[in-house]
């Protein structure tokens, strides 16, 4: 517990003194929570003794539902649970059901996920930053961020027509190819990125207020990361480097030099300015992806996975009955279970399928990465002050919808 | 480690307790019984070449009339839930997979709070999802679903369009430790 030190000559309060203890909501519906958390907790003074968290308020039953419609009817799904890295999830989903299957989606189908992807990681991390900031009281960086969130958006909505809800991937590929001028467009929001991040880093990394309400709060150490299931920035904050990317590299992330961020206080602030590291290893990512794009298609040619070419559809017979009966029956893989994991924004984001052979899941268990992250957190808050809450509980970057599913 | 070399080396330290072996897409895993759960967890964890030091997730499923056209006879099971444990090595890096038979919600599974913290949530979720109980765990309440729920929406006999009212919030979140909240 934070003792404040007493001016010279005034004697602190015994502990018998202390009379009664406050017990203190937050949320579900707080600012700070970003979402919808219920946090408890009883303070003496403004050290907190214990903290409580409620989660389940933005619970919508993703895996009931997943189990009772076709496996490409849950990549909406999946895009809804994690509102900020939408692209990611779903094409975590497809890769899950595609290892289920024992097929591979085509190197341009995997270099575009990358690319993807990566353009997910940078806005999630500005989203994160960006709101924790002005949780700290600095509004500018959240416009600079928004700036670079903006310009993904856009790129996502020349892509798929949708800015956050794209549902472009699929099993077997994605949806269609990139369009024209997309990728200059992407390179120059590179460029422009660069400067932005930049800025912000600079203007809040020697900045006094920052530096004060950030560093040594809510530390974590490496053990208690380990023992609670911590993954993504949150555990490699502690100095654990853990990254599922170059550890068991999916999608050809084998083809691309880059580098694994590690800070070592595991504190709020390593955990903040270690995504503004990882934004620019994303930015070199999708560079590199960029350049290397494979040409070929960009879905994989099995009409029991893939949906035929409107064209075809409507001027031959076998695609008319191979449509007919990929829409009505669906894709089947076969019997067995999957236990499939990519590296998320936030961590490790798993999916445990189990299929009976139909075209529905028999079981679909999400693996999110806030949720472990988040059961930490009562922990964490023990012997902090009020105000710490607000800065640590943005620093883990809790996603309400996928938390709760 | 490969994991079929997991798979055998659990066989020959635990023999007739390993009730089911499963194999597919590079991925293994084992079955036993609850009672067995956390002596083979703790051997994961505690031989050196294996050092499983990172309980991932735990999750359950509910097996009531899966293969229920009877094609394939190993598909019928004496047991109605399972509950997957996804281990890491975050040393050695790899994974394996270890599943508890469960027969029924009176059987009582014992809880991993001891040893991983974060089984905490999770074993919390089983609970509320599917009725599971766990023995040992310091706080088993339901945790998605509020407290007023009745049934556990994730098993396969509750039928997904059911409706049911929405309770006003708990009082008391804080509990007597801080580590059992």
């Amino acid at each position: 517990m934070n003792t404040p030190k007493l001016p010279a000559g005034v004697e602190p309060v015994a502990q018998s003194e202390v009379t009664e203890t406050l017990v203190v909501n937050i949320g579900p519906s707080h600012p700070i929570t970003h979402g919808t958390l219920r946090l408890q907790l009883e303070l003496d003074g403004e050290t907190i003794l214990r903290a409580g968290a409620e989660i389940g308020y933005l619970h919508r039953g993703y895996e009931k539902q997943s189990e009772t419609v076709f496996y490409n009817m849950v990549v909406p799904y999946a895009e809804r649970m994690n509102y900020c890295s939408t692209i990611h999830n779903a094409s975590a989903w497809c890769y899950a059901v595609e290892q289920l299957m024992g097929i591979e989606a085509p190197a341009r189908a995997q270099a575009i996920r990358v690319i993807t992807s990566e353009m997910a990681r940078i806005t999630d991390h500005c989203v994160c930053l960006g709101a924790n900031m002005v949780d700290l009281g600095a509004l500018t960086n959240f416009w600079y961020l928004n700036n670079v969130r903006e310009k993904m958006l856009f790129l996502f909505q020349e892509l798929s027509g949708a800015r956050m809800m794209t549902n472009y991937p699929r099993i077997g590929g994605v949806v269609q190819d990139l369009p024209d001028g997309w990728i200059a467009k992407l390179r120059q929001s590179m460029e422009d990125m660069k400067g932005l991040v930049g800025d912000v880093k600079d203007l809040v990394s020697n900045n006094r207020i920052f530096i004060d309400r950030t560093q040594g709060v809510c530390p974590t150490t490496k053990e208690r990361a380990l023992n609670y299931g911590w993954t993504g920035p949150c555990l490699r904050s502690t100095g654990l480097s853990m990254d599922l990317r170059k550890d068991q590299p999916y999608w050809g992330y084998e083809r691309y030099d880059f580098k694994v961020p590690v800070y070592q206080n595991g504190d709020t602030m390593d955990r903040l300015l270690i995504r503004f590291d990882e934004m620019e290893e994303s930015r070199k990512i999708i560079l590199q992806a960029l350049d290397k794009l494979p040409d070929g298609p960009h879905l994989i040619d099995d009409h029991l996975v893939v949906l035929p070419e409107k064209d075809k559809v409507y001027n031959q017979m076998e695609a008319l009955i191979n449509h007919f009966k990929l829409v009505m029956h669906g894709v089947r893989p076969p019997k067995g279970e999957i236990y499939s994991f990519t590296e998320s924004p936030n961590g490790e984001l798993g999916f445990y399928i189990i299929s009976d052979g139909s075209p529905r899941a028999w079981r679909v268990r999400v693996r999110p990465p806030c949720f472990a992250n988040y059961s930490a957190f009562p922990q964490m808050l023990q012997g902090a002050m009020v105000a710490d809450v607000a800065a640590a509980l943005g620093s883990i970057n809790i996603i309400a919808g996928e938390l709760d599913r | 480690m490969d994991q079929s070399q997991i798979t055998d080396r659990l066989k020959a330290r635990f023999g007739e307790r390993i009730l089911s072996t499963y194999a597919m897409c590079g991925q293994e895993a084992v079955t036993i019984l609850p009672a067995d759960l956390v002596e083979v967890l703790t051997f994961l964890r505690d031989e050196p070449e294996l050092r499983f030091n990172m309980l991932m997730d735990v999750g359950g499923v509910d097996y009531l009339g899966f293969g229920g056209d009877g094609e394939d006879e190993d598909e019928v099971r004496s047991h109605r839930f399972e509950i997957a444990y996804q281990m890491f090595s975050y040393d050695l890096r790899h994974r394996y997979r270890v599943k508890v038979a469960v027969k029924d919600d009176s059987v009582e599974v014992p809880s991993l709070w001891e040893i991983w913290r974060g089984a905490n949530w999770m074993e919390r979720e089983v609970f509320d999802m599917f009725g599971i109980r766990f023995t040992g765990h310091p706080n088993l309440r339901r945790i998605l679903n509020h407290d007023d729920f009745v049934g556990h929406p994730l098993r396969k006999d509750y039928p997904i369009t059911k409706r049911q009212k929405l309770s006003r919030p708990i009082d008391h979140l804080l509990t007597d430790k801080q580590e059992w909240a």
